[in-house]
């Protein structure tokens, strides 16, 4: 008989401005399992786990840990209760050194001097109990984000926690960091600690977790064993339809060159080349994909194509006109798109409205004006109609976007840079955070906006996405092109994965002949 | 006339008492930069320092008054006790001075916090509305101890001491720049160390950092992020006061309207100069500590003293653009290097 570790209890969570994020939840968890939580984007799922957490403390509803009701007003409270919670953005200091963020709250003391010698050892003994492999005199700001997650359940639990939160932990690995994160999670479930797990990917939930409890408009609406269902009922549950994972798509008909990348060369501001020389063509009506391990310049074109980031050498041509040294302003009115994988940082201004956000690309033009003043009810009008096309969950128009659930703000990007009229898109992990109905839908959307003659980049750290999507695609590896393969479809994962880790390269001339004219 | 300017400048600058008096310059400037240092690792620009200087300045000049007068009594100069009381009476007023003009702006600091910490107000708003306060309230404050809108002359307050350091005190040249200041210069050296040791060493000091660099990132792991800022802000008020108290009981001893002279924001240029750290900060403060000594020094040539008096800011504007031209080309030169 399993022994139950946690149970929320009927939890009620009304946010300050009314909207009712959690509406009766029950949530029970056995000790020792990994529990998935799912649902679309906005279902609650983080709001949840804040109150599980004390961040939001609930309207109603009782949580019990270990048999008994506990009150948790604050994280401080939660963490002396057993529970530990890795944030689906990070809480880290980066200028500070690893054991100074595990033990940052709780600093060993030598003669009134924080002790780090001591801190470095209560890190790395973590480090190995847990089998978390990171150094513990590495400043937190030199590392991959893989690493990061690991200091952060490091910080979980050298503070005692036995259940341990994760909020879509996976949203920003690759492949590789996330086996090697399901590998840790399974040890330290075998050492006794109870894990609930948040994720949009279902094949991550069939191969990691043991139970799952849906989410669906603030309410629980099912539960079940992981190995009884399929994904394809999980997405049911979660969506209330059938969900078709995979996209229909004609062959493309490309056309004309629309963006032209010629001998590109970046260097970070330390003097690091990211950007090794490369070169590439987008046509008109196709999607190029670009595979890659995630951190091997992928961003880096992106940014230097949409003008966001100054490139040393080489030249971007879009529709024959160079792009070098533009204002972003000009280049997006050449019809050039983003969807920038920082959606915090260039996506959203989070504190405005989602109004705000979908025009913040057009509202100078003089469709949108009324001699010296906005036209309130022309915006107005374009904003409910991206809402409603879009799928984006809010009451009102006119909500911040920092008050949408993680999911929803990327709707908002992705709305704004598809309605445009783009001739080019840029779309850097179009899908990151988003449920399986709302990705179903922008990758239509992305087929769709190639048949009507757009050219699209298309860079994505998920396979089966770059694999589905495109038609013809580059990998990257190490600032360089390891492989041009002209017809997508002809490409297995184990050679696409071959190529990525550098283990397989092409010749030259094979990867020159993606630069067409 | 130019080539006569020239040379006469030179034997200005060229001199062991210029050398001297950029120590003692750069003491106020030094203090108020390392109290905005602390401050802004814990993410508030406290821009208050010049409000907080001026006010202890007062205070340390009112406070030691009184208190020596007290300690006096009805003495006076032909007692026969005078001699033997005085000296003690000196001594309580400038240790009185001190103490009260130091608390003085710790208190200023931490009502700075409260408004900005506690009530949400906007920081730069509430530091300047400070500074502001300080500007007319030390003219009000000082009519009402001294009777006078300009100087505490009539005041008789007290200095600190002057220290002679032996040994160097014999060495010819460095003795004179070095030897025989007053203890403030001493301290503000020492002080140095000390906030190198408070911001990078102790956990409050880590705290801080952290808090100051992401006040989330703390507070999910139970950092109390306003009673880390409150703390700063103490301390950032301490180092402050030390450079109020500076000022108007260490070379003199009187009290004048104004007499910060911008020496709070000066001392805020060069820690964003120094990018906050405590040795950048102190090199950047003596730069423009010595600009603000060649701005006095110049003062007795045919130069017209509005220009020489600008010298300093001018100074810590040219700092500034320097520096960011400086970080610019850095980076560009970096990635063309690599580039080729
Ligand atoms: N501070 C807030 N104030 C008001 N409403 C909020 C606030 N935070 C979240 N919400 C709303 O509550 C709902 C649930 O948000 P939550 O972040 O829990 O969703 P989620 O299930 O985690 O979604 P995702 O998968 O996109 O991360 C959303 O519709 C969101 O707009
Ligand atoms: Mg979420």
């Amino acid at each position: 008989m399993p022994e139950e570790i946690l149970l929320m209890d009927k939890i009620t969570k009304v946010y300050p401005n009314g909207f009712v994020a959690n509406k009766d939840v029950t949530l029970s968890i056995n000790k020792g399992e990994i529990h998935a939580l799912v649902g679309e984007n906005g279902a609650g799922k983080s709001t949840l786990m804040k109150v599980l957490f004390g961040i939001e403390q609930p309207e109603e509803g009782k949580i019990y840990i270990k048999g008994k009701e506990v009150k948790i007003n604050n994280p401080l409270e939660a963490i002396a209760n057993g529970v530990g919670m890795v944030h689906q953005h990070f809480m880290l200091v980066p200028s500070l050194t690893v054991a100074e963020n595990v033990v940052l709250g709780m600093e060993p003391k030598k003669n009134g001097l924080f002790d780090f010698e001591e801190a470095v050892r209560i890190t790395e003994e973590a480090v190995n109990k847990y089998n978390l492999k990171v150094s513990a005199r590495a400043k937190v700001e030199d590392l991959p984000v893989g690493f990061k997650q690991k200091v952060e359940i490091i910080k979980a639990l050298v503070r005692g926690a036995e259940i341990l939160i994760l909020d879509e932990p996976t949203a920003v690995l690759t492949p590789q960091e996330t086996a090697e994160l399901f590998v840790e999670l399974k040890h330290l479930r075998d050492q006794g600690h109870t894990i609930v797990f948040i994720s949009h990917k279902l094949n991550e939930i069939k191969e990691l977790c043991d139970r799952l409890t849906v989410l669906r408009l603030g309410k629980s609406v099912g539960k079940a064993i992981v190995a009884d269902v399929t994904e394809q009922e999980i997405s049911k549950m979660m969506v209330g339809r059938d969900v078709v994972l995979k996209v229909e798509k004609t062959k493309a008909e490309p056309k004309e060159t629309v963006l032209k990348v010629r001998d590109l060369r970046i260097a970070s501001d330390t003097g690091r080349t990211i950007v090794d020389n490369i070169s590439f063509s987008v046509r008109k009506g196709e999607i190029l994909g670009v595979a890659g391990v995630e951190g091997n310049g992928q961003s880096q074109i992106s940014e230097a194509i949409t003008g966001l980031l100054g490139f040393q050498n080489g030249s971007i041509t879009v529709n024959g006109v160079d792009v070098k040294g533009k204002s972003i302003r000009r280049i997006r009115e050449m019809g050039v798109s983003h969807v920038s994988e920082d959606r915090m940082t260039y996506g959203v201004a989070a504190t405005s409205g989602v109004k705000d956000n979908v025009i913040s690309d057009r509202y100078y033009k003089k469709e949108f004006n009324k001699g010296l003043l906005m036209d309130k009810k022309k915006i107005e009008d374009l904003s409910d109609r991206l809402i409603k096309e879009f799928l984006i969950k809010c009451d009102d128009r006119d909500r911040a976007v920092k008050m949408l659930s993680g999911g929803n703000m990327q709707k908002v990007v992705v709305a704004r840079e598809f309605s445009n009229n783009p001739k080019l898109v840029i779309a850097n992990q179009p899908t990151r955070g988003i449920d399986v109905g709302a990705t179903e839908f922008i990758r239509k959307r992305l087929v769709e906006l190639r048949d009507e003659g757009t050219a699209v980049l298309l860079i994505s750290a998920d396979l089966n996405e770059v694999l589905e999507l495109s038609d013809s695609l580059i990998v990257m590896n190490e600032g360089h092109i390891a492989a041009y393969i002209p017809d997508a479809s002809s490409i297995s994962d184990m050679e696409l994965g071959e190529y990525m880790l550098g283990v397989k390269k092409q010749t030259p001339e094979e990867i020159a002949r993606v630069a067409y004219d | 006339m130019g080539e006569g300017l020239f040379s006469q400048i030179f034997d200005l600058l060229f001199t062991t008492s210029f050398a001297a008096s950029i120590l003692r310059v750069t003491t106020p400037i030094l203090f108020a930069a390392l109290g905005g240092l602390i401050a802004r690792r814990c993410g508030i620009m406290n821009l208050a320092l010049e409000g907080m200087m001026l006010t202890s300045a007062l205070t340390g000049v009112v406070v030691s008054a009184f208190v020596r007068k007290a300690v006096l009594g009805d003495l006076m100069p032909a007692d026969a006790a005078y001699e033997a009381v005085s000296g003690r009476a000196v001594a309580a007023g400038a240790a009185a001075g001190f103490l009260a003009g130091v608390l003085c702006s710790v208190l200023m600091g931490l009502f700075l916090a409260y408004m900005a910490v506690q009530l949400k107000a906007n920081i730069y708003l509430s530091g300047l509305a400070i500074n502001t306060i300080s500007t007319g309230g030390t003219v009000f404050a000082l009519y009402l101890a001294a009777g006078e809108k300009g100087m505490s002359s009539s005041l008789n307050s007290c200095t600190m001491p002057v220290i002679d350091i032996p040994i160097i005190k014999d060495i010819p040249i460095i003795g004179e720049v070095i030897s025989g200041h007053n203890i403030m210069v001493y301290f503000a050296l020492l002080c140095v160390p000390l906030v190198y040791y408070i911001v990078m060493r102790t956990s409050t000091g880590l705290r801080i950092r952290a808090v100051g660099e992401n006040p989330n990132a703390a507070e999910s792991v139970g950092v109390n992020v306003k009673k880390v800022q409150f703390q700063a802000m103490a301390l950032s008020g301490l180092f402050c006061g030390f450079g109020g108290v500076s000022l108007s009981m260490g070379y003199v001893s009187f009290f004048s309207r104004g007499m910060t002279a911008g020496k709070g924001f000066i001392g805020m240029s060069a820690m964003n100069l120094g990018n906050a750290t405590p040795i950048g900060t102190t090199i950047a403060a003596f730069l423009f500590g010595m600009f603000d000594a060649m701005a006095n020094i110049l003062q007795s040539l045919s130069v017209p003293s509005q220009f020489i008096a600008s010298i300093p800011y001018v100074a810590t504007l040219i700092g500034l653009i320097v520096f960011a031209i400086q970080t610019d080309r850095k980076t560009k030169r970096l990635k063309e290097k690599h580039s080729k």
